[in-house]
This record gives structure tokens, C-alpha cells and sequence, in this order.
């Protein structure tokens, strides 16, 4: 290699590099760098004509400093100069810049792709490969519309050099990841899966990416590289050590390619063709094989190059999950990994066996190597590994192993890093509570978390605890036992007097025989943490001692005191002030009769997904739950979540061994009545419908449209989506609406529009999102612009809130002319609701004021989740609601033609579930479906009778709560 | 792979090339929290960890820590002989390379990298193409001057 290449010539710029290597201090530098930037400025800037060999050592200067970390906003010209010298140094020092520097001065993206343009065209391979080079570190979207039809006719012509073939596979495969839409498909596409053919190793590993890419999006264009892939795999496994030379890197033959082959399968099942599927397999073993040879060198890279390839293959042989031999033997392997010396190869097994570990075939064979696994956990000194571990065991466990995975990972716990441990504490809880066999386990594992790590156990654990109890009355006893014991001990946490109060409070008459827990023990014993307790766990606790004054009459006077206190009906605290007032003045006028009927013992909860193991899934991202997630494996699990109005019968009484987390996708859980803050503990008991929003009128105008239309004069005028007025009412969730139309009335000063979410919030159904865009479309800016949302109930009924808790961001107080901003609004349904929201929007144009009322599209149903059931469970449910009030009804002529999947479509977009083989007639159309609200669900079943004949339709509809039969009767009857 | 960083043990960047669209300053954020996270490492650990939904892959060489970001289904150990394979054409390039090599003659760790990886994926593995390419470009650079003046020669005369 010549020595001289190095330096470059650029003395200027090696000077300027040990000058800031040399400044001693921040200052210092900055100082010096500003000196350059001005020298360097004056250069751009001065009279001489700089030459080319100047230029780029400036341009060099000004990489250099931006990649220190500081901003450069001159020199792109200078650099975009430099991309059409035929001097291939300057030349590559102004591609250089560019890549770097781009973003920030995209004025100059056509001189920048009209000097692409032409390297492209010059047959001069370096300089093409330099274009391409640009294109691909770029990528942007601009380069795209560019480049993306030129590129695939240089990589399949048959007179591009192999270096060119390479660099454009990259480069667009680089385009295609930002913009698949721009890289137009035809003929060149089939030429493509040859160059796995091709003979040169480089223009194959290049290849192999971009097809492994296009696959992924159109498997079946791509289809017939399964077997070339074989192929290919094939000649490289079977081949010796040396017959690849330069791609033989440390003894291993082409290791790169032989992983992107592997990946490239792994888009595809196992191939059908069995000669093909043969030869495969025949390589896979081969693979596995070469794992129990003897290393042909003692060096690292040979054994990591030699195992990459062992670990695709293992994954291929996972993805295809067909080859119960293989996945043994890959799990074998797999074992002998685990105890390796190479931390590294320890990480990657447990990783690996994780995913074994979910295969029927495969599962057993791992758990042979749970003790290994556990001595991980207990032993390994890199938490990461360690994580790898408990990630492992709980993949592997079943109801078999369940106690002893579950009695390690509690005792790991007590040392575990701060970062894992509140995943560890889900994974806990919800081991236990999936293979519990006995309750009084799962009790017990549940306040042994607590007492072990009572900070990280969060809400969702230990209402989840409470949930259980109190929907199985054969562990009642012993948790209640239970807690009393662990209340006992001199120091415990805060989460453990939550979950003992509300045991005790409804369960605690069952262990009051003993005289050791008789009901004043109890009391004081609870009463005895009530002062160290935050004001969420204090109120908890007024509420157990007002259940016990109905549970142990003897206590009521000396609990009548404790409220009477003055600490508690003067307390500042205004929730505990009013439970102190309210359960005082309860247990004095009440008759025994009506407290025992108002503080009886809580009805079971409805069956629903475990909120922890949401939780989980919310923490680790999509598949992190995936060993619980696969029913397959547990076949007994027995789901009982799936009525929309769960029973108590149904619920109260499951097998032992039922699957307690309910699999299927359902909203968290409310809260248990006692939860901290909500202090709706009356409400709950003596409210009910009173809570509801009154019965205005609703009237039927569109939405997003003028409430009160500007005069002809105002500057403001509006273009809404007429999203709710058209024909399918959109749902705050998928399919999401594409762009904005204009409405007809709009003048030309501003515009409003807004999109559903999609998606961007998915938990809980009673949350939604949606994106409000203004635009200005006058050139004159709007100021003291506000858009505020008001709920038009919130004068008349709710003093408190309104039934939708909406959240927004501030907008700019100016809108330029021209200009559009955003607003996000996140609301949530807390109750049931009738009249849309309104949006009000204020500015001055002109220095007038302004003003626009808009409905909001928003409607009770959009909360609207649908649910599946049997024709018996649906007449079931019918007749329950059979009150006259529960029901209601509209018939009605049709306003649209009568297509059966036009009106299939409009009630799925209406949210709810259709039903089919319900209705005897199958002309008709029955659904169901839950309104999610923050307060309470209300189940919904419907039924459409159209008669094509009279083109008429009967619509009934009802659910639990009579304005809302109403209302969605109004709105759904719109649609037809 | 969606980026590669280069750095010292003084934490300093020394090459950063990023794979995926980032803002500036998302890159710093990254390039920081990263740069924290791999150098208080200790020795024998393990060269992998999660970060974020990516997986990281690191390992040191000397004074060098080189970093790459790999997603999800990419396989960690190749990631670690792309890195070695990265050093030994910057070595050979060089002549056993130091880190003062890589400041100095920036540019070409880029040039080099762009030869190796493009895009994110491995280009070419054999070190003799890749150095071919690197060479090719020294030698158009020496001529470039002469050349040009021979041709001007060659048409006055």
C-alpha cells in the first residue's frame, strides 16, 4: 500500500486536525473552529476562483467539523461543485459531504441528482459505483423519484461491471426500504432471483439482500428463488474450507452469504418440491453436523463464523417447526451451548431456546435443561445474560415445573438488578397465576412478591390478586388468613396493607372465629399502619372499616370514633374528609337491613384478559407474551371471558384448573371499586343510572360542519371531512380514512380536517386519538389563534366532568398564511354519552375576531367494540333484555340502495360484531357488541330487517341502558 | 444493520454511519446514550444487548469501541465478523491501524466502509475486491494531476 495515499496531500487539513487535537479545553476548540469557518468562508466567499484541490480540502474541513458534533450551514454549493470534477478524489469528497450532509439543504437535490445523473451514465464503473454509493446513503425520497427506475436496468444489464451490480443491488434495496412504492416492478425483477446464479460470490452476498427484501413484501413473485437459494446454500456447505478463497474467511466458506441464504428461507415455508426439500435438509444436518467437528482454528473468528451459520440454521429450522429431529437436535446443541466458556454463546443459546421452547416438538427437550437455565439465573455475572435466563424460564414453563421456575425466580428477585425487576415481578405473577393448581399457592407466591419487592409490583399485580379472591370463594379463607399473618410483620409494605384491607374488609368475618384474628385484633391491627399509609391506601382502609361495621356490628363503635376524629372529618384532604362524613353518617342512619344490603360482600368480577399480562406485553412489545399467548399449548384452558354481559353465574364458580387469563383480546379491567382516588365507592353502591347525561335533544345536522355558518363577509370558512356524514361513520380505529375532501360550502380562507387514529393508541378501547388539521388558507396570519373542545353537556348535567376526558395539545397562537397545523386529541369515554363534542374555534384575521362551533365526530360509537357469539348465547341475552325501555326501534325508509355488503360494511363500521346463522331469516343482519366506557360497559345487540319490497328497514336495538338503545338507534338508522 | 459507531474510550465519536433516516439531533441522543452505555461495560461481558427495540453488538479493539445496531431477526455473531472484517481492512489498509489513522484520514475509514457495507448489508466480504476498489481510487488520485496534463500535451501537439 503507498505510504503517500494516506495523508492525501491535505496538509491544511492534517494541520487543522492536530490543532484541535491539541486545544486543551471546549472553548479552545470552539475558538479555533470558528477561525476556521471564517477563513474558510472568505474563501468560498472571495474573488479568486478557488481550484479543485482547494475546494476539496475545504470541504474536507467542513466534514471534519461537522462530525465533531457542530453545525455547518455554508459549503454545499462548494461541495456540489466537487461532484462534477473528473478528478475522482475531489469528486469523492463531494459525495462524501453530500451523504453526510444532505438533509439539511435539500434546495440543491437537482444539481446534486443532475451530477448523479450523469456519473450514472458515464460507463465509468468508479464513477458509478460512487453515484450509487450517494444514492444509497442518502436515500431519500427525492433520490427515489429519481434514480428508482434507472437503478434496476444497471443491476440486471448484461454489460455492468460486477462492482456496479453490487453497489446498485444495495442501493436499491435502500430505496426500496424508504419508498417501495417507487421502485416499479416488471421484467427486471425475474432476472434478479438469477443473480443468485451468478458466479461472482460478491455480486451473490449483495444480491441475496435485495431479494430477501422483496420477498418479504410479494412472496409470491419471488417464489422461485427457494430453490436456487438451496442450491446456492448447498455448493457453499458441501465445499472445503479452501476452495472459495477470499470468500473462505477464517476456514468457514462465504459465512456472510451462507446467513443471508438462511434469512432468504426463512421468508418462505418449507419447500414443497421433496427434491429440493431433500437437499435442504441434507444441509441443515450437514450444519449441525460441522458443530461437532473440531475447531480448524483456535481463533475466535472462526468459531463465530462457524456458529452464525449454526444459529441461522437452528432459527430456519425453528421458523419451519415441521422437523421434530432437527428441533431435538438444535435444542441438543443448543444445551452444549449453555455451559460454553464464550459468554457470548450462552447469551444467544438461551436466547435461541426461548423461541425452542414454544414448539410442541421442541419444548420438552428444553425443559431437560432447566437446571442449567436456573444456575444461569443465579450465576452468570452480565445482567444481560441473566435476563436471557429468566426470559428463558419463563418460556419454559408449564404446569410442571411451575413451582420450583416460579420458588427460583422469587428468589432471584431478592438480588435482581433494579432494571428487571418489575418485569420479573410480571412474569411471577403471572406464572402463578396460569399454572396455579391450588389457589392458596397463588396467594402466597402473590404476598411473597410484595413482601419481596413491594416497589415494583404495580397496580396491576395487586388488583389482579384481589380480583381472584374474590371470584373463588375456596381460597377466601386462607388469603384472608394469610394477610392477617403478613400484616403482622413490624415493617411491611404499603401494597400489602392495600391488598390486606380489602381482603380483610371483605372476607375477614371468615377467620373472626379464632381469637387470635377475632374482629378488634383485625381492626387494630389494620388501624395500627393507617397513619404511614399514602392518602390513596387511607381511603382504601375507611372503606374495609365501614364494610367491617357491617361484618362485626361489636367494632362499630370504636370505628364510629376513628371516623369521628378529627384528623379524619377535618382532614385536608377532601376524599378522605367526605369517605370519613359520608361512612359516618352511613352506619348511623342506615338500618342493619340496608347496610348489610349496601355494603354486602363484592360480586365477582367479570372474566376479562389478565391486565398483567397486557401489562407485559405493553412493556416488552408485541410476542413477549407469546409463551402464554399460544393456546396450543394448553389445551385444557378453558376461556370463559367472551359474554358481553358477564353473569355471575358464569363466573363465580370455574374449574380449578380453568385458565384464569382469559386469552382473548378485552379491555383492562376496571378498577376494583376501592381503587385509590376514584372514590366512587357510594356512587357505585347508590348511583347507578342517576349518572347519566341528560336526554337533550340531538340533533342530526353533520358534524365537523357549521354550527352557526360564518357570515358571507367573515374570512373564515371552512373545509371539514365530512367524515361522520358520509357513509360509513369511521371508527377511531382502522380502516383509517386517507386525505380530506372539500365540503361543498367552503370558501377559500381555512380549512379544518381531521383524521382518525390509526392506531396510534390501541389500549384501551375506551381511549382514542384524533388528529385535527387547520390550514390557513388565506396568506394573511391568523393570530391569538385557540381551538378549545367543550362537551355541550357540561352546563346542564355533569358539574364535575363531562362524559369525555379530552386532552390536547396547544397550538401556536399564529397561523402563518398558507400554513396547516396539527392538533392531537386524545379522549377518552368515561360514560355513556349523547351529544357529540364540540369544537369551538377563536382567532383574528385581520383584527377582527373570529369564531367557528364544529361537532366533533365523535360519537358513543366509536367506543364501540364488537363481540362474538353463539345464536343460543344471543337469544339468551335478547330475552334478559326484554324490559320496554331496554329496547328501541325505528322503521324506516331507505335512503340508499339495498346491497347486502353495503350494509354488512355499515354496521362493521359502526363497531359492532355481525352475527351469522342467528337470525332464521337470512335476509336479515344481527350483531352485538359492547360500548366501553371508563364507568361501566354497556352490552348492545341489534337486529335490521330490511324488506327490499317496501325498501323499507325495521332497526332494533337494545342494550342495559335505555338512552343509549335510543341514541344508537338514531345513529345507526342514518346510515341506510 | 441500522447504524455504526466508531468511538474512543474516552467516549470521543471517531465514525458514525447511520443506515436509517435520523434527525441530527436523534442521532446525538442515540450516539450519547449509547456511547454511555457500551463503555460501562465491563470486560468479560457479553458483546450483545438489547437497547431500545435493537439489538446491539459491540466489541472493543485497543483504544476503539466499535458499535453496530442490528434489528431483530439479524444475526449477532456475523454482525461481529462484519466489525472484525471492517478492522482488518482498515489494518491492512493502513498498516497496522491506530486509532490516529482513523482520525486523520477520516475520509477514508468512510470510503472503506462504503466498499464493505452499503446500505446497511454486506457488499462485498473478499478483502482483496474491497481493497482493489480503495487502491484503484489512489492510484486515479496520484495520475489524476499528470494524466490530465499528458492529455492537454497530447492535443496541443
Amino acid at each position: 500500500m503507498p505510504a503517500v495515499s494516506k495523508g492525501d496531500g491535505m496538509r491544511g487539513l492534517a494541520v487543522f486536525i492536530s490543532d484541535i487535537r491539541n486545544c486543551k479545553s471546549k472553548e479552545a476548540e470552539i475558538k479555533r473552529i470558528n477561525k476556521e469557518l471564517a477563513n474558510i468562508r472568505s474563501k468560498f466567499k472571495g474573488d479568486k476562483a478557488l481550484d479543485g484541490y482547494s475546494k476539496k480540502k475545504y470541504v474536507c474541513k467542513l466534514l471534519f467539523i461537522f462530525l465533531l458534533g457542530h453545525d455547518i450551514d455554508f459549503g454545499h454549493m462548494e461541495a456540489v461543485n466537487l461532484l462534477s470534477s473528473n478528478k475522482y478524489t475531489e469528486k469523492q469528497i463531494g459525495y462524501l459531504f453530500i451523504s453526510v450532509l444532505v438533509n439539511s439543504n435539500s434546495e440543491l437535490i437537482r444539481l446534486i441528482n443532475n451530477a448523479i445523473k450523469n456519473d450514472l451514465a458515464s460507463r465509468n464503473p468508479t464513477f458509478m459505483c460512487l453515484a450509487l454509493h450517494c444514492i444509497a446513503n442518502v436515500g431519500s425520497r427525492e433520490m427515489g423519484e429519481a434514480f428508482a427506475a434507472d437503478i434496476p436496468r444497471i443491476l440486471v444489464a448484461g454489460d455492468s461491471m460486477d462492482s456496479v451490480k453490487q453497489s446498485a443491488a444495495l442501493c436499491l434495496l435502500r430505496l426500496y426500504k424508504a419508498s417501495p412504492d417507487l421502485v416499479p416492478m416488471g421484467e427486471w425483477t425475474a432476472r434478479v432471483v438469477h443473480l443468485l446464479n451468478d458466479q461472482h460470490m460478491g455480486v451473490v452476498t449483495a444480491a441475496v439482500s435485495l431479494i430477501t427484501c422483496l420477498c418479504k413484501k410479494n412472496p409470491d413473485d419471488f417464489k422461485t428463488c427457494v430453490s436456487l437459494a438451496v442450491s446456492r446454500l448447498s455448493r457453499i456447505v458441501s465445499s472445503a474450507s479452501t476452495d472459495l478463497q477470499d470468500y473462505t474467511y477464517y476456514f468457514v466458506p462465504a459465512p456472510w452469504l451462507s446467513v443471508k441464504l438462511l434469512r432468504l428461507l426463512q421468508c418462505y415455508p418449507p419447500p414443497e418440491d421433496a427434491a429440493v426439500k431433500g437437499r435442504l435438509v441434507e444441509c441443515l444436518e450437514t450444519v449441525l453436523n460441522k458443530a461437532q467437528e473440531p475447531p480448524k482454528s483456535k481463533k475466535v473468528q472462526h468459531s463465530n463464523a462457524k456458529n452464525a451459520i449454526l444459529f441461522e440454521t437452528i432459527s430456519l429450522i425453528i421458523h419451519y417447526d415441521s422437523e421434530p429431529n432437527l428441533l431435538v437436535r438444535a435444542c441438543n446443541q443448543l444445551g452444549q451451548f449453555l455451559q460454553h466458556r464464550e459468554t457470548n454463546l450462552r447469551y444467544l443459546a438461551l436466547e435461541s431456546m426461548c423461541t425452542l421452547a414454544s414448539s410442541e416438538f421442541s419444548h420438552e427437550a428444553v425443559k431437560t435443561h432447566i437446571d442449567t437455565v436456573i444456575n444461569a439465573l443465579k450465576t452468570e455475572r452480565d445482567v444481560s445474560v441473566r435476563q436471557r435466563a429468566a426470559d428463558l424460564l419463563y418460556a419454559m414453563c408449564d404446569r410442571s415445573n411451575a413451582k420450583q421456575i416460579v420458588s427460583e425466580m422469587l428468589r432471584y428477585l431478592e438480588t435482581a438488578d433494579y432494571a428487571i425487576r418489575e418485569e420479573i415481578v410480571l412474569k411471577v405473577a403471572i406464572l402463578a397465576e396460569k399454572y396455579a393448581v391450588d389457589y392458596s399457592w397463588y396467594v402466597d407466591t402473590i404476598l411473597n412478591l410484595i413482601r419481596i419487592a413491594g416497589d415494583y409490583v404495580s397496580e396491576e399485580v395487586w388488583y389482579r390478586v384481589l380480583q381472584i379472591v374474590t371470584n373463588r370463594d375456596d381460597v377466601q379463607g386462607y388469603a384472608a388468613k394469610t394477610v392477617f399473618e403478613a400484616l403482622q410483620a413490624p415493617a411491611c409494605h404499603e401494597n400489602m396493607v392495600k391488598v390486606g384491607g380489602y381482603i380483610l374488609g371483605e372476607f375477614g368475618n371468615l377467620i373472626a372465629g379464632d381469637p387470635r384474628s377475632s374482629p378488634p385484633v383485625q381492626f387494630s391491627l389494620l388501624h395500627s399502619k393507617f397513619h404511614l399509609c399514602s392518602v390513596a391506601t387511607r381511603a382504601l382502609l375507611l372503606s374495609t372499616y365501614i364494610k367491617f361495621i357491617n361484618l362485626f356490628p361489636e367494632t362499630k363503635a370504636t370505628i364510629q370514633g376513628v371516623l369521628r376524629a378529627g384528623s379524619q372529618l377535618r382532614n385536608a384532604d377532601v376524599e378522605l374528609q367526605q369517605r370519613a362524613v359520608e361512612y359516618l353518617t352511613l352506619s348511623s342512619v342506615a338500618s342493619t337491613d340496608v347496610l348489610a344490603t349496601v355494603l354486602e360482600e363484592m360480586p365477582p368480577f367479570p372474566e376479562r384478559e389478565s391486565s398483567i399480562l397486557a401489562k407485559l406485553k405493553r412493556k416488552k412489545g408485541p410476542g413477549a407474551g407469546s409463551a402464554l399467548d399460544d393456546g396450543r399449548r394448553d389445551p385444557s384452558s378453558n376461556d370463559i371471558n367472551g359474554g358481553m354481559e358477564p353473569t355471575p353465574s358464569t363466573v363465580s364458580t370455574p374449574s380449578p384448573s380453568a385458565d384464569l387469563l382469559g386469552l382473548r383480546a378485552a379491555p383492562p379491567p376496571a378498577a376494583p371499586p376501592a381503587s385509590a382516588g376514584a372514590g366512587n365507592l357510594l356512587v357505585d353502591v347508590f348511583d347507578g343510572p342517576a349518572a347519566q347525561p341528560s336526554l337533550g335533544p340531538t340533533p342530526e345536522e353533520a358534524f365537523l360542519s357549521e354550527l352557526e355558518p360564518p357570515a358571507p363577509e367573515s374570512p373564515m370558512a371552512l373545509l371539514a371531512d365530512p367524515a361522520p356524514a358520509a357513509e360509513h361513520p369511521r371508527h377511531l380505529a382502522p380502516p383509517a380514512p386517507s386525505g380530506l375532501s372539500e365540503s361543498s360550502q367552503s370558501s377559500d380562507r381555512t380549512w379544518v380536517g381531521q383524521r382518525d387514529s390509526d392506531g396510534a393508541l390501541p389500549p384501551p378501547p375506551t381511549a382514542g386519538r384524533m388528529y385535527l388539521f387547520y390550514g390557513n388558507k388565506t396568506s394573511v396570519q391568523f393570530q391569538n389563534f385557540s381551538p378549545t373542545v367543550v362537551h355541550p353537556g357540561d352546563l346542564q348535567t355533569h358539574i364535575l366532568s363531562g362524559p369525555l376526558a379530552v386532552q390536547t395539545k396547544r397550538v401556536a397562537a399564529q397561523v402563518d398564511g398558507g400554513a396547516q397545523v396539527q392538533q392531537v386529541l386524545n379522549i377518552e369515554c368515561l360514560r355513556d354519552f349523547l351529544t357529540p363534542p364540540l369544537l369551538s374555534v377563536r382567532f383574528r384575521y385581520g383584527g377582527a375576531p373570529q369564531a367557528l362551533t364544529l361537532k366533533l365526530p365523535v360519537t358513543i360509537n366509536k367506543f364501540f367494540q364488537p363481540t362474538e357469539m353463539a345464536a343460543q348465547d344471543f337469544f339468551q341475552r335478547w330475552k334478559q333484555l326484554s324490559l320496554p325501555q331496554q329496547e328501541a326501534q325505528k322503521i324506516f325508509k331507505a335512503n340508499h340502495p339495498m346491497d347486502a355488503e353495503v350494509t354488512k360494511a355499515k354496521l362493521l363500521g359502526f363497531g359492532s360484531a355481525l352475527l351469522d346463522n342467528v337470525d332464521p331469516n337470512p335476509e336479515n343482519f344481527v350483531g352485538a357488541g359492547i360500548i366501553q366506557t371508563k364507568a361501566l360497559q354497556v352490552g348492545c345487540l341489534l337486529r335490521l330487517e330490511p324488506n327490499a319490497q317496501a325498501q323499507m328497514y325495521r332497526l332494533t336495538l337494545r342494550t342495559s341502558k335505555e338512552p343509549v338503545s335510543r341514541h344508537l338507534c338514531e345513529l345507526l338508522a342514518q346510515q341506510f | 444493520m441500522q447504524f455504526m459507531l466508531l468511538f474512543s474510550r474516552q467516549g470521543k465519536l471517531r465514525l458514525q454511519k447511520w443506515y436509517v433516516p435520523l434527525s441530527d439531533k436523534e442521532k446525538k441522543k442515540i450516539t450519547r446514550e449509547l456511547v454511555q452505555t457500551v463503555l460501562a461495560r465491563k470486560p468479560k461481558m457479553c458483546s450483545f444487548l438489547e437497547w431500545r427495540d435493537l439489538k446491539i453488538v459491540y466489541k472493543r479493539y485497543a483504544s476503539l469501541y466499535f458499535c453496530c445496531a442490528i434489528e431483530d431477526q439479524d444475526n449477532e455473531l456475523i454482525t461481529l465478523e462484519i466489525i472484525h472484517r471492517y478492522v482488518e481492512l482498515l489494518d491492512k489498509y493502513f498498516g497496522s491501524v491506530c486509532e490516529l489513522d482513523i482520525i486523520f484520514n477520516f475520509e477514508k475509514a468512510y470510503f472503506i466502509l462504503d466498499e464493505f457495507l452499503l446500505g446497511g448489508e454486506v457488499q462485498e466480504t473478499s478483502k482483496k475486491n474491497v481493497l482493489k476498489a480503495i487502491e484503484q481510487a489512489d492510484l486515479l488520485q496520484e495520475d489524476s494531476k499528470p494524466r490530465s496534463t499528458r492529455l492537454h500535451s497530447c492535443v496541443k501537439s
